[in-house]
């Protein structure tokens, strides 16, 4: 925009103010004094080509499918082929997942999600002290191959991609599959699908760590490593920032995190000797999408144009699907209310529609009862559909981003894009993220915004239809789905069984040299599957690894 | 509810857990129930060996304890924690989160772990902390730990408390230094480097060095600068000799009595003059007689140490109660 | 001349989830409010939190819980608590918890249940009446 221009409207727009807006103001005010968004960001009044005056078209949005991305990843995103409706799901034994999954694919979802339950996500087997109570409840209980054969069955592993939500035994659950997969005839170079397998997110948000941060950190370089010759169309890590977005984050630290992340695994991959360009294409993105419609866009696009950026000017990365910021989202679980549940469907509604222009390769749609657990198949059916009408009937797949020149979009893209250098830096000054892990300094960002935003709600700064305005006492009743207790005694009973019938002093001897390996420097991974194959369970594998390297202790942060 | 002290002292000599924690929430509210059930448990106590553990916020220091706490009980000794955090000034709350770091020992019936807010009340953190001191050693505790932050006045309350005291620092926590310069050096009977695997450790340890060789007074003690890992549990063996060094010291040098009459001293001079200024404050006859007289010293009528001496002898020829 | 004696609230969480962030807000509400809040970090076995509440002497235990594990986890803990003398102490729970598991809890001993979306003002307001 050329710099009389510039001032012409400047000087309009202060026409403007001074009196066509006054005079109204002047009447009747604003309805508050502070407008801001989901992520308390403030909020101007009207956006004009004075607020994005440096843009340039090609430098800061160019073409789908070029550098830097800003728009979209393929150059003719959903025209092409509409993104994975992929919903999360897993509960009970691997028989009623199993059930589940096959069901979901016959109503038209196209790739497979494994939410697994809590003892595996934490290492430990079902039969552990520390598993009572937890047995398939907030997912799939799977202890051994023995399970994930069960898990998988008449699903043919080489036409489904699997997405799986584990992150601290992330190896030992690769493997699970990867056995699973042999199994059903399938090689491993055949198969394909995605572990979340981001730990660095678990010491910030999710909290479901085992060992401390730096062998975590070589056991992800020995997946990358490993994955990189053996499972080339594997996903190795899915960096998420859903997690550091539910636990109280804003959108920018969300992306800011994320990508920090991102970097560092990339940066780890590399000092562990391997090329940049691959390993880095075969690493995606997991997103929240909150309500707030226009950050949560502007945030997507920051995500893509800031990742292309850094991997090719830091990493000299010359393949360009090294640059690709693929992600899925997932629509935001704090942002249902457990008050009017059915409000939560239009929430998600909106919410998918912020994924989708923000050009998402996937996306998970929560249905209205996850507030308290897990969803039904009825609920679950409903996000599913919004999915398939925002595709079908709304007309938001036909072009590719649809917002991009918006003087609001734009702005707010450059806004929050500075804003994630600016956290960059800080996380740098502190010696990186691992450092900046052990200092508390994402806990304590994280625990501040979340805090600020309960005070936003408290303090009516912030409506929450049903929570603390237009409430109602009339609560709808909202079937919800129970684990039968007979889950747990087919759970162990099945672990029992596979204790007594397998090969026990082979898998004590693979076990040890498991345990040699992480006292050395050999790759874990071949040990791990070999130790999967005689079915050594998570827990046991996990519980070796202790032995070396310890549990995580997290600093106290408030 | 006043409760039964009678009752609560014998079963807290017994080791009745659920008895000590009540006592201890007593002793805290300052409550004349409290005072009179110290003064039955009193001569049952002097036996453990209590331990300082002081240093600046985020020096690992109930890590440490955690880590003291294993090798304690490995050896079959019982342990008494009391962790000490600062309360808020402006709400008298607190977010008290040491245990976190060593609640793998919650379910250790031979481990009791108490925490403190500093409270900021008129009795000052030392009394409350000592009589929870008490009744741990009552209980029959082998080792009590006191874990207090090294900021302002704690350090030098534990010194009241604590026959051996382990000041604890970090390389690169730059307010060490501020610290060393004012003077609490003099406090630590043994010194110690958590975190010592990081940079800096090395820098740390010099400086502690030379700041001591400035204070020494050549015979006697030298406190020992040790390096440790807590988190990973390096040099902690080193550490709980170093310790029990400190303890034999005392005992075969007969520090311990002047040591223990040091204590003793700084009690006692803790519940006079917080007995005096806690008297004067809450009670109302003569909290109206102070807020007189400070009006008096204000407007000039009267000046500071008349005023002050005019209390204190209402206060001694009025005994109350 | 006895000081006011503050209020001791337990947070605790039970089960193996990570989510710490009510737990966290409430904790700091707790905080502001003037109570002395004694937070007990992730995965706390139900003899973990009892022995702690035990030994901290808190007025209250506040149990956080997103799991799923509430109905096996909350009957071993009030078991726990009342072996150890302190049934008298005011249990309140928060977290993913569905409203047909109130009425049993209830009857187990949990005073109440503030689900999602409960003004943290609320809980503050029934620890002061229910402490007294």
């Amino acid at each position: 925009m050329g710099t009389k221009e510039k001032q012409s409207v400047s000087q309009t727009k202060r026409d403007w103010e001074n009196n066509t807006l006054k005079e109204t103001l002047d009447k009747s005010p604003e309805r508050r004094e502070r407008f801001i968004t989901t992520s308390s960001r403030p909020i101007a009044r009207i956006y004009t080509p004075i607020d994005i005056a440096d843009f340039n078209y090609e430098e800061h949005l160019g073409f789908p499918g070029q550098y830097p991305y800003t728009r979209g990843v393929y150059p003719t995103m959903y025209r092409g082929r509409l993104w994975t409706m992929r919903m999360f799901s897993g509960f009970g034994t691997a028989e009623q997942t199993n059930t589940r999954f096959r069901y979901l694919l016959e109503q038209g979802q196209t790739g497979l999600s494994v939410a697994f339950h809590l003892p595996t996500i934490q290492g430990y087997d079902s039969d552990d002290p520390m598993s009572k109570g937890e047995i398939g409840v907030c997912g799939v209980a799977v202890d051994s191959l023995a399970d994930m054969e069960i898990l998988f069955s008449h699903i043919p592993l080489n036409k489904v991609t699997t997405s799986m939500t584990i992150n601290a035994p992330a190896a030992v659950l690769l493997c699970f599959y990867i056995a699973a997969a042999e199994k059903q005839g399938v090689s491993s170079t055949q198969i394909g699908g995605t572990i979340q397998n981001d730990i660095l997110k678990e010491y910030q948000a999710q909290k479901t760590w085992i060992f401390p941060p730096d062998p975590s950190m070589r056991i992800i370089t020995d997946i990358l490593q490993f994955c990189t010759k053996k499972v080339p169309r594997w996903n190795t890590i899915s960096i998420s920032g859903y997690h550091i977005r539910e636990a109280g984050a804003t959108a920018v630290q969300e992306v800011a995190f994320t990508l920090a992340n991102g970097l560092a695994y990339v940066q780890a991959g590399v000092d562990a000797g391997l090329k940049v360009d691959d390993f880095a294409p075969r690493l995606s993105f997991f997103f929240d999408s909150h309500l707030d419609l226009f950050e949560e866009i502007a945030k997507f696009r920051v995500a893509r144009r800031v990742w292309a950026r850094e991997i090719q000017d830091r990493f000299k990365a010359k393949n360009p699907r090294s640059y690709l910021l693929r992600f899925h989202t997932q629509t935001a679980g704090v942002s249902l209310t457990a008050q009017q549940p059915e409000n939560n469907i239009v929430r998600t509604t909106i919410e998918a529609l912020a994924a989708i222009l923000g050009g998402t390769q996937s996306l998970h749609t929560n249905s209205m009862d996850e507030a308290w657990a897990l969803p039904t198949e009825k609920a679950a059916t409903i996000a599913l559909r919004t999915q398939q009408i925002l595709a079908h009937e709304s007309g938001v797949a036909n072009t590719i981003d649809p917002l991009g020149g918006s003087y609001f979009i734009e702005a707010l893209t450059n806004e929050m894009e500075e804003e994630t250098y600016r956290y960059f830096d800080r996380i740098e000054k502190l010696g990186g993220v691992v450092e900046a892990i052990k200092k508390g300094f994402f806990q304590r960002e994280i625990s501040d915004s979340a805090f600020r935003f309960q005070r936003e709600i408290e303090e009516k700064e912030r409506i929450i239809v049903g929570v603390n305005e237009y409430v109602t006492d009339d609560q709808l009743e909202i079937p919800v789905l129970k684990i039968d207790p007979e889950v747990e005694r087919t759970q162990l009973a099945r672990l029992q069984k596979t204790r007594k019938t397998r090969n026990n002093q082979k898998v004590d001897q693979l076990l040890g040299q498991l345990q040699r390996a992480a006292e050395g420097t050999d790759n874990l991974l071949p040990h791990i599957l070999a130790a999967v194959r005689e079915y050594a369970t998570v827990g046991e594998i996990c519980n070796a690894l202790r032995d070396v390297y310890g549990e995580y202790q997290e600093p106290i942060i408030f | 509810m006043a409760p039964d002290t009678t009752e609560l002292v014998k079963h807290v000599l017994k080791g009745n857990r659920r008895a000590a924690a009540r006592l201890m929430t007593l002793t805290e509210s300052l409550s004349p129930e409290a005072h009179a059930a110290i003064k039955q448990l009193y001569p049952y106590t002097g036996k453990a060996h209590i331990i300082g553990i002081t240093g600046p916020p985020g020096s690992g220091k109930s890590t440490l304890v955690d880590k003291l706490i294993e090798k304690y009980r490995s050896h079959n000794l019982s342990v008494g924690v009391v962790a000490v955090d600062p309360s808020s000034p402006f709400t008298g709350g607190a977010l008290l989160g040491d245990r976190i770091r060593m609640n793998r020992f919650a379910s250790d019936h031979d481990v009791f772990i108490r925490s403190m807010g500093s409270r900021g009340h008129l009795g000052g953190l030392a009394w409350a902390t000592m009589d929870v001191v008490h009744i741990l050693d009552a209980m029959g505790k082998d080792i009590i730990m006191v874990e207090t932050v090294g900021a302002g006045q704690a350090e030098v309350d534990i010194v009241q408390l604590a026959e051996t005291v382990v000041l604890l620092s970090v390389p690169g926590l730059g307010d060490d230094i501020q610290t060393i310069k004012a003077g609490i050096m003099e406090i630590g009977n043994i010194f110690a480097i958590n975190k010592a695997d990081l940079d800096g450790a090395d820098r740390r340890f010099v400086e502690l060095q030379s700041a001591l060789s400035l204070g020494q007074e050549g015979d006697g003690w030298e406190p020992p600068i040790l390096k440790v890992v807590a988190t990973t549990g390096e040099g902690i063996e080193d550490l709980v000799k170093a310790i029990q060094d400190h303890h034999e010291y005392l005992v075969e040098s007969e520090e311990i009595v002047k040591n223990r009459e040091r204590r003793c001293y700084a009690q006692l001079e803790t519940i006079i003059e917080r007995s005096f200024i806690r008297k004067l404050l809450m009670d109302p006859d003569e909290r109206t007689l102070f807020d007189k007289l400070v009006a008096e010293v204000d407007q000039r009528k009267t000046d500071p140490y008349t005023a002050a001496e005019r209390l204190i002898l209402h206060l001694i020829k009025t005994p109350k109660k | 001349m006895t000081e006011t004696r503050k209020i001791r609230v337990l947070i605790a969480k039970p089960g193996l989830d990570g989510h710490d962030r009510g737990a966290k807000v409430v904790a700091r509400a707790l905080r502001d409010a003037g109570f002395e809040v004694i937070y007990t970090g992730l995965r706390q076995t139900p003899e973990q939190i009892a022995e702690t509440a035990l030994q901290e002497d808190v007025d209250v235990v506040g149990l956080s819980i997103l799991s799923g594990a509430h109905m096996r986890l909350f009957p071993e803990i009030m078991q726990l608590l009342k072996e150890r003398e302190m049934a008298d102490v005011l249990v309140i729970a928060g977290g993913i918890i569905p409203e047909d598991d109130f009425e049993p809890l209830k009857k187990l001993g949990i005073k109440e249940i503030f689900g999602p979306g409960t003004p943290t003002g609320e809980i503050v307001d029934f620890i002061r009446k229910h402490t007294k």
